[in-house]
């Protein structure tokens, strides 16, 4: 029953192209061709269920080769950053060493991977954020010495509180300050709970914590 | 043939610990994994499978008793293995599709008499998929250093690349990643592992033109297909079908990206 489905966006596409000018199919024609593949091609397994290819407005509108114009972008990020939820009793940091963890456990929400366990931060694999660790990837900056190079001697005093507040946006909604981010946002997608991104937080910011050691 | 490679990765290793024990920066390492991986190209284990490749594609299988010898066409004739691999993905006028390696394989095992929908159904590693594993490292192996060149002349070609191309860079899942968040630009890498670049030409043996491979860690030979596969389920999506039209869309878009460049498959991987 899926196959058909396939076959006749292929063959409406198919007719379409004939019915335009017979060289090309539309890029309408094209976009629905690949819907119908999404749609024929994959199953669900495990916990990964298909609504996982149902695109929300900032998916959608960062799939192209090319991002999306400025205001488009904008507006993704205003609606995201409206959506961050901030820590109701005001604390934002909780214990670097259960962020180290967190940070290199790249574990969870794979068709592999069990329902009910909490999710690793799969920090390592995009970001350098110790001196010991040598095994990390580069997709995102390295984020070794991040407090320190944003002086923050004391996350808790107020004139660290913008540099807080901004690194807790950035891991509750990557997509609040960058609209076609490559990380994933952790809080608003549930990938991570409030109180893991607080240890994160406290990996990020401790003066105490290896990303900001001396 | 595997202990040499491995004694004198450990030999290496030891003596770059002993010159430099402070200097391991990112370069060292990956100096060193590039020199891990030159020491095991000298035995590639996909050889193994490339043997039984050799066999499986003379034997005659199936209820049909036929052998892809004297039944089979990979696009260049009935029986014809030499230069296939660069071609594919391809149109094929018997089965108005087009067609990567693997689904072009379950398409030639039907007319053998297998069941081609259960051998898709079967899980990588176990039943038949472990004879297409030999068959593609085969098949693949007997293309070796010849370059891609993949027909983008027919209608359903170019719309194979371009719906590839669109689910490239399609976003979904829990993370909102696409194939481009990992392989949209150069020189980066996941931990220690370098990623293709695959938004252009990653180049000879890099990326499409280097699959099949044997992969030291697992001990496997994964196809392409199943390389795919394990993108999927790390990008978090849902699980994509064995040779359903998405994979060959995506894999007509590798290929045609990586015009051209030089096939080192069967490669070997860490």
């Amino acid at each position: 029953m899926m196959m058909k489905t396939a076959m006749k966006a292929l063959f409406l596409a198919g007719a379409a192209a004939l019915a335009g000018c017979a060289t090309a199919p539309s890029p309408q024609a094209l976009d629905q061709l690949t819907q119908a593949m999404l749609k024929s091609s994959f199953r669900e397994q495990g916990i990964a269920k298909l609504d996982r290819l149902t695109q929300d407005d900032a998916q959608q509108a960062c799939s192209g080769e090319k991002p999306p114009a400025d205001d488009v972008a904008r507006r993704i990020e205003a609606a995201q950053l409206a959506s961050v939820k901030w820590p109701a009793d005001g604390v934002y940091l909780g214990d670097w060493r259960e962020g180290e963890k967190l940070a290199q456990n790249g574990r969870g929400m794979t068709w592999s991977d069990p329902e009910g366990v909490p999710s690793g931060g799969n920090c390592y694999n995009c970001h350098q954020l110790t001196k010991a660790e040598i095994s990390y990837g580069t997709i995102g900056p390295s984020l070794y010495q991040y407090g320190r190079l944003r002086g923050v001697s004391d996350p808790a005093s107020p004139a660290s509180g913008e540099i807080v507040k901004y690194t807790w946006g950035k891991l509750w909604n990557a997509k609040a300050t960058n609209a076609c981010s490559n990380m994933p946002r952790f809080g608003h997608a549930g990938v991570l709970s409030a109180a893991q991104i607080r240890d994160l937080m406290a990996l990020l910011l401790d003066p105490k914590s290896p990303v900001n050691a001396q | 043939m595997m202990r040499g490679p491995f004694a004198a990765l450990v030999a290496a290793l030891l003596a770059s610990a002993l010159a430099s024990p402070f200097a391991l920066a990112q370069t060292s390492a990956a100096d060193g994994i590039a020199q891990y991986r030159a020491l095991l190209a000298d035995g590639n284990p996909a050889e193994l499978w490339e043997a039984k490749g050799e066999l499986l594609w003379k034997q005659p299988r199936g209820t049909n008793k036929l052998s892809f010898e004297k039944s089979c066409d990979l696009g260049k004739g009935i029986g014809v293995v030499k230069g296939a691999f660069v071609e594919l993905p391809r149109y094929f006028s018997d089965t108005q599709r087009v067609q990567d390696l693997e689904s072009r394989l379950l398409s030639c095992m039907q007319t053998q008499g297998f069941n081609a929908a259960e051998i898709a159904a079967t899980p990588f590693g176990r039943g038949e998929q472990v004879n297409i594993e030999a068959l593609v490292a085969y098949i693949s192996a007997e293309s070796k250093g010849m370059k891609f060149k993949v027909s983008q002349a027919h209608a359903e070609e170019r719309k194979m690349f371009e719906a590839g191309k669109r689910l490239f860079y399609f976003r979904g899942g829990p993370y909102d990643f696409a194939c481009a968040s990992c392989h949209g630009e150069p020189g980066k890498r996941i931990r220690l592992q370098d990623l293709p670049d695959l938004t252009h030409n990653p180049g000879d043996g890099v990326g499409f033109a280097a699959w099949p491979a044997y992969r030291v860690s697992s001990g496997e030979l994964w196809s392409m297909q199943r390389r795919l596969n394990d993108c999927y389920r790390q990008q978090r999506f849902p699980f994509p079908g064995y040779a359903s039209d998405a994979t060959i869309a995506l894999s007509t878009f590798m290929a045609v990206q990586g015009q051209g460049a030089v096939s080192i498959a069967p490669a070997i991987k860490r």
